[in-house]
Parts: C-alpha cells; structure tokens; sequence
C-alpha cells in the first residue's frame, strides 16, 4: 500500500502558429537567422506601440473551446513589469485581470483503458520572450529576438492528475486537440510547446496539499516522465526522512536526470501588473464564438470512433493513428483507395512509423502520396507482392515514389504465384537440407519455418508465402 | 516685415504665391536659430543646412508643380525631441538616449513632411517630458524668449520657446498633463492638446500612455487648426488612434460663437492664482460675452482631486514605460558592469536625471503589492468619477474657460520644490484625465510683460469647435501679435 500521493498540475505555454507576430507586423516562422524577424515594435524601441493581431484571439477562443472552457467576453492585456535581457520593454503583456477562458474540462483514457478528466482552471494570451543563447565558452550571451512578441496561449490546469500516466494521456489530448484545430504546430523540440509542471506530495488520503515545486525545461514526454519521478521522489525521500522542501521554481536537466532549484518564493518578483494602457481592451462577440465552433473540426476521439465503424480498425489502432491530424489524415485518403482498410492500417503503423523513427521524421515531414500508398496496399492484398518485397516497394512509397507498379516491375519484385517454379525451388531445397527434413520429419516444427525461409530465398523473396508453405507440406508428406 | 514675423499659414501663402521661396524660409528659420537660439536654447539638435536647402528645393518642386496641396507646403517647423525622427537624433533630452537615431519616423512628423513641412530640428524639453519648467534637460534649461531670467514652461518648453522667438513657424510637442499649454501660456503663444487619440502617438515616446497627445503649438489658432488638419486621424500603428470625419478643422473656423454656453471654473479665482490672472480671466470671459456667448462661473468641486490622480496614473504608467531604457539594445550602457542586475543599475542610475528616478519610484510604488488597491487603483475610481463630472458640465456647457495656469512664468530656479513645480499643471491635467480637447491661447500680460494663457476644454470630439472658440477670441483680440521683441525678451 502506497503511503504519498502525488499530485500535479501542469502550465503548457504553447506557440501559436499565427502567420505574424502578436503586436507587430514580423513574421513567426521558425528557424530564420537570428533577430531578423524582429522591428522596431518588437524589440521595443523608443515610441513605438503594439497592435494586436486579431488572429491571435481567434486562435485562442478555438483552443479554449476545444478544451471545454467558457470563452470570456472582456478581455484586456496586463503588463508583467520585470527586468530580463530577452524582454525589450521589460514588461510581458499577458492576461492577469481577465484571461481569454475560464473553467475548462478535458476528458480523457488512460492507456488502463479508465476514464480520467482534468480540469483546466484558465487559458490567457501572452507574447512570448526573446532567447538567449549562451556562448560554449561561458563568456558572452547572445540574444535573438526573433522568438519576442510571438503569440502564446498559457494553459493552466488545476490540480487534477496523480501519476506520470495521467499526465502524458492529459498533454497528449491537450497536443491532439491543439494540432487539430491547427492553432499551433505543438512542436516540443522547436519550444512551440513548453511544460512546466507543479508537483507536490501528501500523505495518502490527506486532503492538504504539500509543499509544491515548479519543473521548467521539459522537452519531451520522457523528460515530464522523467522528471516526475525524480521529483516526486525527491519529495517522498524530504518528507520521510524529515527534510525541508521549500516552494520553489526548479529546473530540470535530462542530461543528468535532475532537477536543480533556480529561484525559491522568497525571492519571487513583484510583477506590478496592471491594465496595459497601450492596448485597448478587447470584446468579444457572440458571433465570434459561435463562428469559431461552427469552425471546429473532429476532434481525435470522434475521429477515432469513425475509423472503427467505417475502416473496422480495432480501437487501440484507431487511437494511435488518430493520435496526429497529419497521419490520420494520410490514412483516411488512402483507406478511401485502398480494397482493405486493415492493410493500410499495417503498413502505417508497422514501416510507416518505424521509418519515421528510424529517419527522426514528424508527420509535416511525410512526403507520401495517398494514392500510391493505396496503390502499393492493394498490391499486397491482390498478391501482387508478397510483404517482404512490399517492404522494399513501401520505403519506396515512404520516399514519395507514386508509381507503384513501374517500381515493382522495374525492380522486378513481383510475386512468384507459379507453382511449378515454386515446386523446383522446394525440391531444390529439400534436396540440399537432408539434415532438415529429417529433424522436421522426427518432429522438429521449427524446422519448417528454415525451410520456408530457404525457399524464399531461392525465390529471392518474391515467393508467395501460402503457396510456399502448401506446395513445402505437401513435398514432405509426401 | 521680417518673414519669422508671419504666420504658418502666411508664410505658406507667400511660398504658393511665389513671392517666397521655400529656401529662403528655411534660411530665414536658421538665421533666426543662429541669432538667438543661442540665448534661448530651443533646440537640442539642427538639421544639417545642405540636408535642409535640398529638401527645400524638392518641396519647391513639387509646390511649383502642384503635387502638394496643403496650405503649410514649405513652412520650417520644429519637434519636440521626444517624438522620433528618421536618421535625425532624438534624445528626450535625456542623457539616456543622448545618441539615440532612430530608424523610424513618428507618424506625426511623417504626416508633416508629407504636407511639405521641413523639420529644421529637434526641441529642447524636460527630460522624458517630465516636469513643468525644462529646466531638467540634459542638453540645458530653456530660457523664456519674453524674458531669459525665466522659464518657458514645461515640458514642451522648447517648442513654445522656439515659436515665441520665431525661430520656426510652429512645432510639435506633447501634452501628457499640461506639457503643450504651459509653455504655450508662459511663452505667449498658442498650444492645442486634441482629444485623446485624435492624433497618433507612434512614434511619441511614452511618458504616461494613456495621457500623451501630441499636438501643435503655433502663432495663432488658425495655424494650430492647420496643423491639425495634417497631423489628426487614424493610424493602424496606434491602436488607440480615432477614425476622425475628413473634415478640415481650418475650414470650419467661423468666428462665430453666438449662443455658445462657457462654463468659467470659480477655482479661476481661488487663492493662489495672481490677481493679474484672475483680472485677465475676467477680461476674457467678457471677451466672449462680447462674442455673443453666455458665460456661467461654476464651481468644479473634484478640481482639488485632479493633480494626486493623475499624479499616481502618470507616474505608474512611466514607471513602467521607462523600463525599456534598461542598457542593453540602444541607449546609455554604463561602463564597468560586472553582471546583469548591475548593467541594469549602473546604467539607469547614470541614464536618467533625478526628476525622472523619482517619478520612476514613485510609479513603482503605487504599482507595487499592497499598493495597488489604495493607489493605482483608486486613482482609476476617481478619474472616473472626474470624467463624469466633466460629463455633467459639459451636459450644460459647450467649453469650460479657465487660465492655463496660476501665475506666469517663474524665475529659472525659482521652483526647485518639485512638488510646488508639479502643481502648475492643476488647471492642465483634468482634461488629460479625461481625454479631453483643450487649448492654450494669450489672454493678455501680467504687470511685469508676461504672457497669460487662457484655456478653453471641450467636449471629446469637439477640437474644432474647441479651436474655434480660440479663433473667435483672437478676431478680436490682439495679444496674440506681440511678440518678445517688442517686450522685454530678446
């Protein structure tokens, strides 16, 4: 019996991929040399103003509503006055007073298959900071303002979740219903989505929460599993062995599996926020709710259901390529095409993600044509090739390759469905492993499958694996 | 006639008339800076004169081929040197950003040079526009062109400085509580501060964002309304900035006031205003009684509340937007910083003068936890409550009368008590609170030949109606005409 229970909390700043910046005309896209997309507004200059880009509200109403929250009406931007080399004015404009959503809730399936809900007490508008990057030598630091003044959305869940599980399964729905709505590219590695997770320990059953702890710089799901519990840990083994812990903002490293404190709440900043006088306040219509609802697309969960009754996929399946918009979408327009859906299903979840893996590829990056893909199942399923020879025609397919069947012929891959070339490659083969046939013949099973297995290699691969296995029995009863 | 004696407008008719060139206005403008701006010290920076006889000649070319249009085509002008020009140094008069260039010009002055106005130079003002006297520049007091043992007012102190002794035609300054209509009161010249967001702030560098508004300070209200015409409307880069009608401000002024109710603040006469301004204010009110109008004295019971509001709005806002001046992008960076906190110290310490450390830590204080509620806060409540009982007089009342400011200019030096410098702008700043149209226009002289500002504040929206009230009062009234040189100035 467990003695603590954990409890956490998450804050996800996420990037949204609003073509310009929040407050300037610069652009957002990532990956430009540094400090040229940035103006005179964004890097402060003196006189200069900011001027909100409406497509940021309606970003964040979308992904307010696809969390479940209540949108609200007023909404006005707050100035977080401190000082930092990545912030220009030296004021952040968030949302203190009044953010965008309130009250949201997520329901979501732990990998147990048990229903699980996380409530999301706020979601509000921010512009991002600049970024330093500190020199190898330690002697300078460079700044890029490029990243300032893009738009974020921060969500705030209350309390809700106890476990790493639940956490992965509650950022995995938050990600999913992001992508879908393509509000943000929610790309960890890029810093388009950033968690900070609150975590503190009790004893089991104990309705007073403990001392709680801020982790930031988690890059990855590993690094949040990670880093829970190496924190929660750290909690457990302060708390039982009479050790302080002190309310503090912590940062972890996943080189050295740590995490290192980096300011406690004695020294928290007084952000004298208030309404930001630049910035004039911003309503919210009606209309502009419901359009952005009418607007919403089907989300993973329906997506998924769809994909068992329409494609018969089994639910697990459905989840996993349900889990990305891009590659749910790549299997809907080749499953249209293809004669079993099933098969499609295979291939993407077998050599699709072990390529993608393999390469370090993210769904953006597939350069697959639907049609192909469909083309090269349904030579599969007319056993045109048998699967070893498909995996060289789908790497093909992976590549962007679109005409299947010059492929297939050009390289010759074509099934072997002859059985009397089937029949000389079995007696040949027979003929040379005596030893072989004895051992299956005194009752050694597995000796059939190196049978089959050198068959298929005089076939060069390309035999058809059932009239292989029939033609290689029926040879050796005879 | 000398030529620095004409009006904008004048000067714009001769040049279109073809009677003066446009080079020889701007010869005419740095002549007279030559001859005096060495006693006055106007200007922080002057245009490069090879820069300014080829924009000249590019703005005669297109007067002579009839591309520009505006009235003011060809008129020399100054700016105040918190509002960014192009390439042209702009320092806020401040050690802070004494080599800032920027790579952007503000709205307004492109606005302005569009209409054909040359921008001669940049004008001298209390550091980042904060205080009453501009004494606090970096670059050296301003000396008042009536008489150079006294202030021209601040903070816009240069551009009515640079009006009064006809460097330029007329300038550009700001009004945040008071900072164009002080010196316009103290210099005899005439000062307009528009409604809050008639003209764009882009550009502007921000004292206190809710209250700044750039407008113009000129020889007479005709040419402020001119001004206007060019310099008011929306701007996509102020988001704070009003779809205005196209209407032209100049246009409508009639002269004609026949029936309009002015409502004259009883506090025109309270204790601490000098008896030679109350006389003035008197004369005035029966000025435009004369016009026709019917003058009411009213009391304005929250008058006492205006200056501690904004008092506690303007100094939080600053606080927070003088943050950005912080050593690391552009500005004073101090030398000998041995890590980040003391970058920060170091070059802010050294940056900024002692009048803008105090507003800044003032600011900061009423922003703080724990103060919040009883400063910031409340002072939002009561502007509130200013603004509507503005709203209750103007409900009766088409414009309210009353001096710009209690006395006329002090001696240089003479109000080192910050606090009593801070309360010249008692009269000013309610219109700012509550982003009112108001004007500053001459109403006469004290005993000792110095100039008295009247100010008539209208209802937001009403500039023109505003100006027109001034216009009227000028038709018949001819203090506006004198200048320093007939007096005891320069």
């Amino acid at each position: 019996m467990k003695n603590w229970d954990i409890v956490i909390g998450l804050e996800i700043h996420v990037e949204l991929s609003t073509k310009t910046k929040i407050f300037c005309g610069c652009s957002t896209a990532f990956g430009a040399p540094s400090n040229t997309n940035c103006c005179p507004g964004c890097t402060a200059m003196p006189g200069t103003l900011p001027v909100f880009n409406e497509k940021v509200l309606e970003y964040a109403v979308k992904a307010g509503l696809g969390l479940g929250c209540e949108i609200q009406r007023y909404n006005q931007f707050d100035r977080k006055n401190y000082f930092y080399p990545d912030l220009p004015t030296a004021y952040q404009n968030s949302q203190f007073f009044f953010p965008i959503c309130k009250n949201g809730r997520v329901d979501i399936t732990l990998p147990s298959g048990e229903a699980h809900s996380v409530r999301i007490h706020q979601i509000h508008m921010e512009a991002d900071a600049g970024k330093l990057i500190h020199s190898p030598a330690g002697d300078c630091t460079y700044l890029d303002d490029n990243r300032g003044s893009m738009p974020l959305i921060e969500i705030v869940s209350h309390p809700d979740m106890s476990s790493a599980e639940e956490v992965l399964a509650y950022l995995a729905h938050v990600k999913s219903t992001l992508e879908y709505l393509d509000v943000s590219d929610c790309q960890m590695q890029e810093g388009s989505l950033r968690v900070d997770v609150n975590l503190s320990v009790k004893p089991a059953g104990s309705t007073t929460l403990g001392t709680r702890t801020e982790m930031k710089n988690l890059n990855s799901f590993r690094a949040i599993q990670r880093a829970i519990a190496f924190e929660s840990e750290r909690h457990i083994d302060a708390l039982e062995s009479g050790g302080e812990l002190v309310q503090e903002t912590r940062r972890w490293d996943d080189n050295k599996g740590e995490s290192f404190a980096m300011r406690s709440k004695e020294n928290a900043q007084d952000y004298r926020y208030f309404p930001d006088p630049d910035i004039p306040p911003i309503l919210v219509s009606e209309e502009f709710i419901q359009r952005c609802r009418d607007s919403q697309p089907e989300f993973q969960a329906e997506k998924a259901a769809r994909f068992v009754a329409d494609f018969g996929l089994n639910p697990k399946d459905a989840a996993t390529i349900t889990a990305d918009r891009k590659i749910a979408a790549l299997f809907e327009e080749t499953a249209a095409l293809a004669q079993s859906p099933k098969e499609v299903s295979t291939w993407l979840l077998g050599d699709m993600m072990y390529h993608m893996g393999d390469r370090g590829l993210e769904s953006s990056a597939l350069t697959i044509n639907p049609a192909a893909f469909a083309a090269f199942a349904n030579a599969i399923t007319g056993g045109e090739i048998n699967r070893t020879a498909g995996k060289q025609v789908f790497e093909y397919v992976f590549d962007g390759g679109d005409d299947v069947p010059a492929y297939i012929k050009a390289h010759g891959l074509g099934q072997i469905n002859d059985d009397g070339a089937i029949k000389a490659a079995v007696d040949k083969v027979l003929a040379s492993n005596e030893k072989a046939v004895e051992e299956y013949r005194a009752g050694k099973e597995k000796s059939f499958g190196f049978l089959v297995g050198q068959v298929m290699r005089e076939l060069q691969g390309k035999g058809n694996p059932g009239q292989i296995n029939a033609v290689l029995k029926q040879s050796l009863e005879a | 006639m000398q030529i620095t004696n004409l009006t904008a407008l004048e000067v714009g008719a001769e040049i279109r008339a073809g009677k003066r060139s446009v080079r020889e206005a701007v010869l005419a403008a740095l002549d007279a800076i030559g001859a005096t701006d060495g006693q006055i010290n106007a200007f922080i920076t002057v245009q490069n004169r090879e820069a300014l006889l080829a924009r000249a000649d590019e703005v005669q070319a297109q007067i002579n081929s009839g591309i520009l249009a505006s009235p003011l085509a060809g008129v020399p002008i100054g700016i105040k040197d918190n509002i960014c020009t192009k390439g042209l140094r702009t320092t806020a008069a401040s050690k802070m950003l004494a080599n800032f260039v920027p790579p952007y010009s503000a709205t307004v002055v492109e606005r302005l040079e569009q209409a054909g106005m040359i921008v001669i130079g940049k004008l001298n003002l209390d550091e980042f526009a904060m205080g009453t006297t501009s004494e606090s520049s970096f670059f050296g007091p301003v000396k008042n062109p009536w008489d150079l043992s006294r202030v021209p007012g601040g903070s816009s102190g240069g551009s009515a400085a640079a009006v009064a002794a006809g460097e330029v035609y007329a300038t550009l300054g700001t009004d945040t509580g008071g900072s164009i209509r002080l010196p316009a009161s103290y210099c005899g010249v005439v000062g307009f501060k528009p409604t809050y967001g008639a003209v764009s702030r882009y550009g502007a560098i921000a004292c206190a964002s809710s209250m700044d508004q750039v407008g113009p300070l000129t020889k007479d209200v005709a040419d402020a309304a001119a001004m206007m015409d060019v310099l008011k409307g929306k701007d996509s880069r102020d988001a704070l900035s009003l779809d205005l009608p196209d209407t032209s401000y100049l246009t409508a002024l009639s002269g004609d006031i026949r029936g309009k109710r002015i409502a004259l603040l009883n506090e025109s006469f309270g204790a601490s205003v000098d008896a030679d301004v109350q006389a003035r204010m008197r004369a005035a009110a029966e000025t435009f009684r004369g016009l026709g109008a019917e003058v009411t004295e009213i009391d304005f019971p929250l008058f006492d509340y205006v200056m501690p509001t904004y008092a506690v709005l303007a100094n939080a806002e600053a606080s927070s937007n003088l943050a950005r001046y912080d050593g690391m992008r552009y500005g004073h960076r101090a030398e000998g910083a041995r890590n980040i906190e003391e970058v920060y110290r170091l070059s802010r310490g050294e940056g900024f003068g002692p009048g803008v450390v105090r507003r800044i830590l003032l600011g900061t204080y009423v922003l703080s936890a724990g103060q919040y509620d009883s400063y910031y806060k409340k002072a939002l409540q009561v502007k509130a409550l200013i603004a509507q009982q503005l709203d209750a007089i103007f409900a009766e009342y088409d414009a309210i009368l009353c001096p710009c400011a209690s006395a006329t200019a002090p001696q240089i030096g003479e109000t080192l008590d910050p606090q009593k410098r801070f309360l010249a702008d008692v009269f000013l700043a309610a219109a700012n609170l509550a982003g009112l149209p108001a004007l500053a226009f001459p109403a006469g002289f004290d005993a000792a030949g110095m100039p008295i500002g009247a100010q008539i504040i209208g209802r937001r929206l009403t500039d023109a109606e505003v100006l027109n009230f001034g216009f009227a009062f000028q038709s018949v009234t001819d203090c506006h005409k004198r200048t320093p040189g007939e007096g005891a100035g320069v």
